[in-house]
């Protein structure tokens, strides 16, 4: 009977230890989980919870029934430390060390933070449930909100502080918010909804400082500009959490580095969701910070995983090969985006217009790289349907 | 028993959406082989309507965040949706749907 440990139970790791469930491993399973709370979804944490129509029981990812069928021992509020590919023991924050015959690292990432600046208490990072609940307690009283990065958690973040009625700022390094995703025609039309909803875009500069006490006043721009705000939300990206890997002979690169199977370079180490940086069928590297990802990448680990714990070759199996694909709900617009378009890749609309709703691809020498839509969801699903078949022949 | 529509009017393979004033919640319809099938039209998670989704054999495919529904049971097959959506009895007569009136009496509105 073998030990199976998870690290980290955000949606990878949940999902990891569901599949290695259902695929039959019938041994001990071990979910260790730095945060104390049970394990959550974390894409409302920018959405319905900042708003209030969500409170943390309407994003929990298991419920009685379903951790009742996982049978699984769960160490909350727990990190993981180290591991040793030679004893195969894990060295867990609170002193314990567990021996586990397959490991499963699914400790996804966190929010980068600015450097150089002061800890003040109205500045916040937005990746856990604690984030949101300091954010959304410092928007219920009225102010100027200036918010650094115009990406998917900046936009999301300015959306929800304009409905709940503050003056917002986005700060963008770019001429435009996700330029370098997107390219300009579409980062003009992201542009245009924060506008037309009442909020400010600064770009071009970047953040130098924060001025302030014990709170805010204003952010310091690199045009020399000073931007008063009273809650400052820095949404610059999030960087894999693998420092507990070093020394483990688990290779990293921006991320844990696996193959199609969702290996590392250890035997009986796999590694799925945001910490992952796959390689693709076609020899390039992914490592896709996006939900269905998350969802999807721990069958294929759980997959391998028994598998070598079985003595048998992973490579039979089904690789992991999935069409990225992230959403985005900004004001009241749905955003979808399939596949990884380059910013100079041509823009073609499909349907609709970029002043309301619409379907876009992306090309580049003729083949489709990529599908934008706003606000379209059925003609979105019927184009993705398409690219995903080309994407996986690719 | 509420008339709906005319089992002509629904194609195979697609997602009918019936959204009307007189029906406490938009409905959707399938047809899969001879039989009518009829689920609520929300998606369980958040607000996506199902007729804008995806049909593969007995599964709706939500546009958004791709939970499955089976429309016999009204069961997701995968996250984020975790509950079911509900699902009502059709009858044909004579080549129209109808559906019970208490069976789409609107509920809690589902978040
Ligand atoms: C605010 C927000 C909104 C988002 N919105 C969307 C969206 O609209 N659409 C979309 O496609 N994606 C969205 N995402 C991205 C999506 O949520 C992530 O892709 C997904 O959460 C990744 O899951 P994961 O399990 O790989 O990692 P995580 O969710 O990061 O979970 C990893 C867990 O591991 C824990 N951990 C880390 N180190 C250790 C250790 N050493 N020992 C034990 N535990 C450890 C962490 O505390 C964490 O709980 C959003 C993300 C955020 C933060």
């Amino acid at each position: 009977m073998s030990t199976i440990a998870v690290v980290g139970v955000g949606l990878a790791g949940v999902r990891a230890g569901e599949a290695l469930r259902a695929q039959g491993h019938d041994g001990r399973l071990v979910m260790i989980g730095e945060e104390a709370v049970e394990p959550y979804d974390r894409p409302p944490l920018s959405k319905q919870v900042l708003l209030g129509t969500y409170e943390a029981c309407d994003i929990a990812l298991t419920d009685t029934a379903s951790r009742a069928e996982l049978d699984a021992e769960w160490l909350l509020g727990t990190r993981a430390t180290a591991f040793d590919p030679v004893t195969r023991h894990l060295t867990l924050s609170d002193g314990q060390s567990l021996h586990a015959e397959g490991v499963v690292i699914a400790t996804g990432a966190r929010a980068r933070t600015l450097s150089g600046v002061p800890e003040l208490d109205s500045v916040h990072t937005l990746r856990t449930l604690d984030d949101a609940r300091r954010l959304r307690d410092d928007l219920s009283r009225p102010g100027r909100v200036a918010v650094v990065g115009g990406g998917f958690i900046g936009a999301e973040v300015a959306s929800a502080a304009r409905a709940l009625g503050h003056e917002v700022t986005i700060v963008e390094f770019e001429q435009m918010p996700l330029l370098r995703q997107l390219g300009s025609a579409a980062a003009g039309v992201l542009r245009r909804l924060h506008t037309d909803h009442g909020v400010a875009l600064v770009t071009g500069v970047s953040v130098t400082g924060l001025v302030g006490r014990d709170r805010v006043q204003a952010v310091s721009l690199s045009d020399g500009r000073s931007l008063p705000a009273d809650v400052v939300v820095v949404g610059i990206g999030a960087v894999p959490n693998t420092e507990w890997l070093a020394g483990s002979g688990v290779a990293l690169d921006n991320g844990v580095l696996t193959d199609e199977w969702c290996r590392t370079t250890v035997p009986g180490v796999v590694a799925a969701g945001d910490v992952a940086a796959y390689r693709c069928r076609g020899g390039r590297r992914l490592r896709i910070e996006h939900w269905t990802n998350a969802r999807d990448m721990p069958a294929t680990a759980a997959r391998s995983l028994l598998a070598t714990l079985r003595g048998e070759d992973p490579v039979e199996q089904p690789a992991h090969d999935p069409l990225p694909y992230v959403w985005s709900d900004q004001y009241d617009s749905h955003l979808q985006i399939a596949g990884r378009p380059d910013a100079d890749d041509a823009l073609e609309l499909v349907s609709g217009s970029f002043d309301s709703g619409f379907v876009a691809v992306y090309r580049r020498d003729g083949a489709v790289t990529g599908v934008l839509a706003v606000d379209s969801p059925k003609e979105f699903g019927r184009l993705r349907r398409e690219l995903r078949g080309t994407w996986a022949t690719r | 028993m509420i008339q709906l529509c005319s089992v002509e009017e629904l194609t195979p393979g697609t997602v009918t959406r019936i959204a009307r004033p007189d029906l406490p919640a938009p409905l959707a319809l399938v047809k899969v082989g001879d039989r009518v099938f009829c689920i609520d039209d929300t998606c369980s998670h958040e607000t996506a309507s199902l007729s804008d989704g995806w049909l593969d054999g007995h599964e709706v495919e939500c546009p958004l965040h791709e939970s499955r529904f089976d429309v016999r049971t009204g069961r997701p097959d995968c996250p984020p949706a975790r509950r079911s959506i509900r699902t009502h009895a059709v009858q044909l007569v004579d080549g129209i749907v109808y559906v019970e009136e208490s069976s789409v009496a609107a509920e809690e509105p589902a978040r």
